[in-house]
């Protein structure tokens, strides 16, 4: 098993088809390009005697033939986040050396000083003349070998490099993906950044069904409408943040449809999804499917569907229950196993919180130099907190180490957060813990209003009461006029903490 | 032929055909293309030989084929003329169920 055999596939298939083009250089590779390619940048790969190939700049066609050729040359592929701090950057390469780096022109000097580390720039990387020797035979088929490691962007110490071996992304692909299942003319509009987990699925994903992928390195609303538009896209994914854009830009132009028929499917995950965005984006994309996905590093991506079907039965819902189905992330796709359980392992019921277990070929759960976190039955233990209901769907709550202890109480931030969410007047809420010292911690909430609107913290102090219970009333309630996002639209609770802590001294 | 194991590739003796192993059985089994022991990829083949015309279905690149207790999974990457079976008995083509474009 190797990825590169879903590259050899796909360039027997449609040799000619278009594979990626840089959307904003405007350069393309056909499959048998990309092919082609591949095989002389394992030979300069191999020729240097890397241990490891990384890759620091944005996403050009230098990513695909990154990932295909550091598997054809048997060396794990390593996407390095081009927003750290030099600082950073240096100490994460030197856990990857000996390292071939392929990086942006201007940081070629500094980096190919350090020790063990051969830089060149993506432009050489992808000039042919550069690289005249192609690798001699094929690739490893051993299952067992890594494919890529992937820095999580932790909260707390070093960042850890989570392994996925070949065995568990090919097993994601086969699952999830039917091979050639793309009508020629498909485009994906790729805009998730290369080192994260979506943008190396997303290069799998479109390979293995032959579409062509539209690369859009640094996102706006704009440029994501102009290519969506350009190259007639097909199917885009989105992290809730940039939908939440496209649809305040799609709004200012005074549209009430995006009059882009062509966009068959639009999924989107990474982060919890304000309802008022998926609903308003629904309105102005009638013709097109949506779908949740929710994955994880550690997972090779997506464990969880919410699919079109299952989106318009929850807009056109006259139930509460089925209305909320809408803020699920679906069921697990085949072959993959979700759990709830307690604090000692107990495996919850139908509409009880608890931690997500997952388990299924596609689960890596192993980080280097740390091994597997993954049980002896091969459950991965997520750390993000949910609640399955009677059907499968799976409801986040956050993460696992975000619940709030007050007086010994258990409280989910997701919970009050979720009830504070139904107030006409609130666009977005964040609900964090801060300590205290009576009971340990307490309740915070971060809350942004909707344009035009005013709060009332008394009204919405007396809403949490009533829905849940007086210990989940928040005792601290700010107005934020935003929350903050990281890049994949992940809340960054710590901040929202960091900020009540220093406030409240 | 070698044990089966999992990710490892073998071609037709008589056609194009190529194939994965997804999933294997723990024991030796005899897999067949077009009623002919699979070789490892790199391996010559003899001349002569052909499709026999009871295994002669064909298989299509990127479908999955299983055996009747689902123990042996491969996957076809490469087309060929011949049928693929194991101990004699023929492999079915594995149904997928199309999901949602996810990314």
């Amino acid at each position: 098993m190797n990825v590169m055999m879903l590259l050899e596939m796909a360039s027997g298939a449609f040799p000619d088809r278009p594979a990626f083009t840089d959307g904003e250089r405007g350069v393309t590779y056909t499959y048998s390009e990309l092919f082609e390619a591949a095989r002389y940048r394992a030979g300069s790969i191999r020729a240097q005697g890397a241990s490891r190939m990384a890759k620091l700049d944005v996403s050009n066609l230098g990513t695909p033939l990154g990932l295909f050729s550091s598997a054809w040359a048997g060396v794990p592929y390593v996407p390095l986040n081009y927003r750290l701090t030099d600082d950073e950057i240096q100490a994460l390469l030197k856990r990857v050396t000996p390292a071939y780096l392929v990086t942006s022109a201007d940081r070629v000097q500094a980096l190919g000083a350090l020790d063990a580390v051969h830089a060149i720039a993506t432009d050489t990387f992808l000039d042919a003349s550069a690289h005249s020797t192609p690798v001699e035979g094929e690739w490893s088929m051993d299952p067992e070998e890594i494919a890529v490691l992937l820095f999580t962007s932790g909260t707390t110490g070093e960042p850890k490099a989570a392994v996925l071996r070949h065995k568990h992304l090919v097993s994601y692909i086969l699952s999830s993906v039917e091979f050639a299942s793309a009508p020629e003319g498909d485009a994906s509009l790729v805009c998730v950044p290369p080192y994260h987990i979506a943008g190396i699925a997303a290069i799998m994903s479109s390979v293995y069904s032959g579409r062509h992928v539209i690369q859009l390195p640094n996102f706006s609303a704009e440029r994501w409408i102009e290519l969506v538009r350009k190259h007639q896209v097909t199917t885009a994914f989105v992290v809730p943040t940039m939908l939440a854009r496209i649809v305040d830009a799609l709004e200012a132009e005074g549209a009430t449809n995006a009059n882009m028929p062509h966009l068959n499917s639009l999924a989107y995950g990474g982060g919890k999804m304000p309802l008022s965005v998926i609903e308003k984006a629904m309105a102005l994309f009638p013709d097109t499917d949506f779908s949740n996905a929710y994955g994880l590093t550690e997972t090779s991506s997506t464990i969880c569907v919410l699919g079109p079907d299952a989106h318009r039965e929850a807009v056109a819902s006259t139930t509460e229950a089925g209305r909320r189905r809408l803020v699920s992330v679906g069921q697990a796709l085949p072959g993959v196993e979700i759990e709830i359980r307690d604090d000692e392992g107990n495996v919850m019921g139908p509409g009880e919180r608890g931690e997500i277990y997952v388990r299924g070929e596609q689960v890596s759960g192993e980080y280097e130099g740390k091994g597997s976190v993954v049980d002896s039955e091969g459950w991965f233990p997520t750390r993000d907190a949910g609640s399955l209901d009677d059907e499968g769907y799976l409801f986040l709550e956050g993460r696992a180490d975000d619940v709030i202890v007050r007086g010994g109480e258990n409280l989910s931030p997701g919970e009050i957060e979720d009830v504070l969410l139904t107030h006409p007047a609130v666009a977005d809420v964040a609900v964090v813990g801060v300590p205290d010292e009576q009971w340990g911690e307490a309740v915070a909430a971060a809350i942004v209003a909707k344009a035009g609107a005013t709060i009332d913290m008394q009204e919405l102090a007396e809403l949490v009461k009533d829905q849940l219970r007086s210990s989940r009333v928040p005792a601290h309630m700010d107005q934020w006029d935003e929350l903050p996002y990281n890049e994949t639209g992940k809340l960054l609770r710590r901040v929202v903490k960091a900020s009540f802590v220093e406030k409240l001294g | 032929m070698p044990t089966l194991k999992t990710g490892a590739r073998f071609k037709s003796a008589v056609c194009a055909g190529e194939i994965m192993v997804v999933s294997a059985p723990g024991d030796d089994v005899e897999l067949t293309c077009g009623g002919h022991p699979m070789v490892e990829p790199g391996s010559e083949v003899a001349d002569g030989a052909s499709v026999r015309p009871d295994h002669a279905v064909g298989i299509a690149m990127g479908k999955r084929y299983i055996n009747e207790d689902e123990t042996l999974e491969v996957l076809c990457v490469k087309a060929g003329d011949g049928a693929l079976a194991v101990n004699g008995q023929l492999l079915l083509q594995k149904d997928t169920k199309q999901l949602p474009k996810t990314d």
